[in-house]
């Protein structure tokens, strides 16, 4: 069976060079960066390599990134790190949007059985984060809003710089879970004036195991691990030189290809829309069209279990996904859809497709032969929902 | 032809799933996440989190697309509501009879075929055939020990047409000689004793959360009317039952009576329990058309009950009347009663 990977927001495939960086370093460079001698010489330079290369991606210094192991441990140093280190100054108050992915939703939830209150900002049906909303949410109390740059589900891009503007008039902190933009658009770390910043490697062709967190110079972080003095005290333990040198291979991959590949994914993924919405009745793109990162389209199935339409959908060949899966593997019906304020049925009703560098108009052509007559049996032959 | 098979993670269903692929069948697997795997809840021994990982690892070793579905909603509206409202009444519910026509071969099935699959089958130890006349036939298993004939009588035509048994003609030892030979990782895993959605603290407990009205104190009664003590709630007892009583008596009593509007439980001497009719309702007819004079039967009215030789005959409304030869103790509302021609099931539905 001719298989098509459309689920790029859940992982990527390595690309061939940052597998080949990666198989170099496992072979050849097993120094411990921490040490004095040669070997550790060598594996520090490829370390610096990688640190300059993912600084690049992201318009920062190389100084100010620390690696860690992927998005949720970035987002987990970020929002515990800083809310710890400002404890003191009675700063009890936490906000983030309710569209975040779990990483920074549950990591709130946590911080509230320890005494912080919380709010989370609700989107309307666009899924944009209205500044509006923010500016009624914060208080002298604070310490940190924590708002994703594009929402992993439905691809919604946020008014960063504006946001992180409005929080820093009221002296919080901003943090920006930016996992699903990160090789996907231009960022720049200055022009978003935000203060944390996390990225995760197999977001964009590069290795599980790998992430990043940008620290704006200067700002008190307490380490969620302690141990060693590695990444400048902010992260304790020997470094995972190939996964870190497997995220600079790959950003310096994202960073060349950048435009060039935005625009062509922008095309398929407008053709995969325009050709689903034609032809399959009851359909409809769940969000704002723009501003979103150029891979992702969420469409929503009419009297259709989500659940169903994906399974179908990967015995015929085409992986796609939906909600976000739970401890068993079965699905949940979406937050962000609920966030969005979407009924029931549409919460539980949506695909995500997500496209990548292997898609080509052959991919998106069978999609759309594919879905008519699948959503059809679907909704002809279920008649007992089990959840909706 | 494509056969989605209900995967619960034990030996038969992976037996199952593998027998079908040998035979060259386009297998999918699916297990039902019925309940919420997020609490912590220890629940009994069937589709727990490790249930559902076994099944993942079988499908895996077998080469077949595996998928969970998440059927808690309709779980608890198709059985878990029916055992809370039975127990509640005063009867004693048969929650796996409801799971295998109301959700097996209902909700999956239906999921079966938007998928593209004609048959869903099921490591049930029970056998489809069909007779001359085009009748599907539900039979015994082959190994009377493991027989689950009892559990699917609600079965219909339509659902029986759509059911595959690959274990149904095979010993249990014989299975899990299949299971070795085959390689499979859960070849020794235990079988499944307890009711699958009760936490281990028992049934009780779990009705009288679902349902805080039954927990209620009421009388014991013995059959003059005669008060012998109180209980805390009559969804901890069963027809039949002699342990938990908290009543000295010189002979043993059982108890013979639930009353739910007044609370009551009837006690007397096992004698009492026996008895010669009994009627169902819900009855549904599987080898035979409605008999509308008595037909000779032999009638199970528990799981491990051994039928006991008879007469049957339909009754207005889905109903059906049957009456035994010899007296049967503890006729217990709310179980099945299937009515068997040799290893034929005729039909079946429940003790009223």
């Amino acid at each position: 069976m001719q298989r098509v990977y459309l689920d790029h927001n859940a992982t990527t495939p390595l690309h061939p060079a940052v597998a080949d960086a990666m198989v170099r370093v496992l072979r050849d460079e097993f120094g411990n960066p921490s040490s004095v001698h040669h070997f550790g010489q060598r594996a520090k330079a490829a370390v610096d390599e990688a640190r300059s290369a993912v600084a690049a991606l992201l318009g920062a210094d190389p100084g100010d990134v620390v690696f860690t192991s992927g998005g949720t441990e970035s987002d987990n140093l970020a929002i515990r790190g800083a809310a710890e280190a400002l404890e003191r100054t009675g700063k009890r108050h936490l906000v983030a949007s309710a569209i975040e992915h779990e990483a920074v939703l549950n990591t709130l939830k946590a911080l509230a059985r320890r005494g912080w209150t919380t709010t989370l900002l609700l989107v309307d049906e666009t899924g944009i984060v209205s500044p509006d909303a923010l500016r009624a949410a914060l208080t002298d109390e604070t310490a940190l809003v924590s708002v994703m740059h594009a929402n992993n589900e439905i691809g919604t891009v946020q008014p960063i710089a504006e946001l992180a503007r409005l929080a820093h008039d009221c002296g919080a902190l901003f943090h920006t879970d930016a996992v699903q933009s990160a090789g996907k658009i231009p960022i720049d770390v200055k022009a978003l004036g935000v203060d944390l910043l996390s990225i995760s490697a197999h977001k964009f062709y590069g290795p599980k195991g790998a992430g990043a967190l940008w620290i704006r110079r200067g700002l008190r972080l307490l380490p969620a691990l302690t141990g060693g003095k590695q990444e400048r005290n902010r992260r304790a333990g020997t470094e995972n030189v190939a996964g870190i040198v497997g995220m600079g291979a790959a950003a310096a991959v994202a960073r060349s290809k950048m435009a060039e590949e935005a625009a062509r994914l922008a095309a398929l993924r407008d053709r995969l829309e325009d050709g689903v919405l034609g032809a399959v009745p009851g359909t409809a793109i769940n969000g704002a069209r723009t501003p979103r990162v150029p891979n992702t389209t969420n469409i929503s199935f009419d009297r259709v279990e989500a659940e169903s339409l994906l399974i179908a959908l990967d015995l015929e060949g085409i992986a796609v996904s939906t909600g976000s899966a739970c401890s068993s593997g079965t699905l949940e019906p979406s937050h962000v859809l609920k966030a969005m304020g979407f009924p029931p049925h549409r919460t539980q009703n949506s695909i995500r497709f997500s496209l990548g560098a292997a898609n080509t108009d052959v991919d998106i052509d069978q999609v759309i032969a594919v879905l008519p007559g699948t959503v059809e049996k679907l909704r002809t032959l279920t008649r007992t929902p089990a959840r909706v | 032809m494509r056969i989605v098979v209900a995967m619960s993670g034990g030996v038969d269903s992976s037996v199952a799933a593998a027998l079908l692929a040998e035979e060259g069948h386009e297998v999918v697997g699916l297990s039902m996440q019925l309940y919420d795997q997020r609490g912590d809840q220890t629940f009994g021994s069937c589709c727990t989190l490790d249930d559902l990982h076994d099944a993942r690892r079988v499908a895996s070793a077998l080469g077949i697309p595996h998928y969970i579905l998440n059927f808690e909603r309709r779980f608890q509206e198709t059985v878990i509501s029916n055992f809370v409202r039975e127990y509640a009444a005063g009867r004693t519910p048969l929650p796996c009879a409801h799971c295998n026509s109301d959700l097996k071969f209902t909700t999956l099935l239906d999921r079966a075929r938007a998928l593209g699959a004609e048959q869903v089958a099921t490591g049930h130890y029970a056998r489809v055939d069909r007779s001359w006349n085009g009748r599907w036939l539900l039979r015994r298993s082959a190994d009377p020990d493991k027989d689950q004939s009892y559990f699917l009588f609600a079965l219909t035509q339509e659902q029986l047409a759509c059911a595959t048994f690959p274990v149904g003609g095979l010993s249990k030892p014989e299975v899990r000689a299949q299971a070795r030979r085959l390689g499979l990782q859960v070849a020794e895993k235990p079988d499944s004793q307890e009711i699958c959605f009760l936490p281990r603290g028992g049934y009780a407990a779990f009705v009288a959360k679902e349902a805080p009205q039954v927990a209620q104190r009421g009388a014991i009664v013995d059959r003059q009317g005669r008060v012998l003590g109180s209980h805390d709630g009559i969804h901890r007892f069963t027809v039949g039952q002699r342990k938990g009583l908290g009543i000295a008596a010189p002979a043993p009593l059982y108890v013979l009576r639930i009353d739910a509007p007044t609370g009551t439980v009837t006690v007397g001497p096992r004698s009492a329990l026996e008895q010669t009719t009994l009627t169902a309702s819900g009855v549904n007819w599987i080898s035979v058309e409605p008999p509308g004079s008595w037909l000779a039967a032999a009638a199970q009215i528990r799981h491990r009950h051994r039928a006991a030789p008879g007469r049957v005959r339909a009754l207005e409304g889905n109903r059906a009347e049957f009456v035994f030869a010899q007296p049967q103790p503890a006729v217990t509302p709310g179980q099945a009663v299937v009515f068997y021609d040799g290893d034929l099931v005729g039909g079946g539905g429940w003790i009223e």
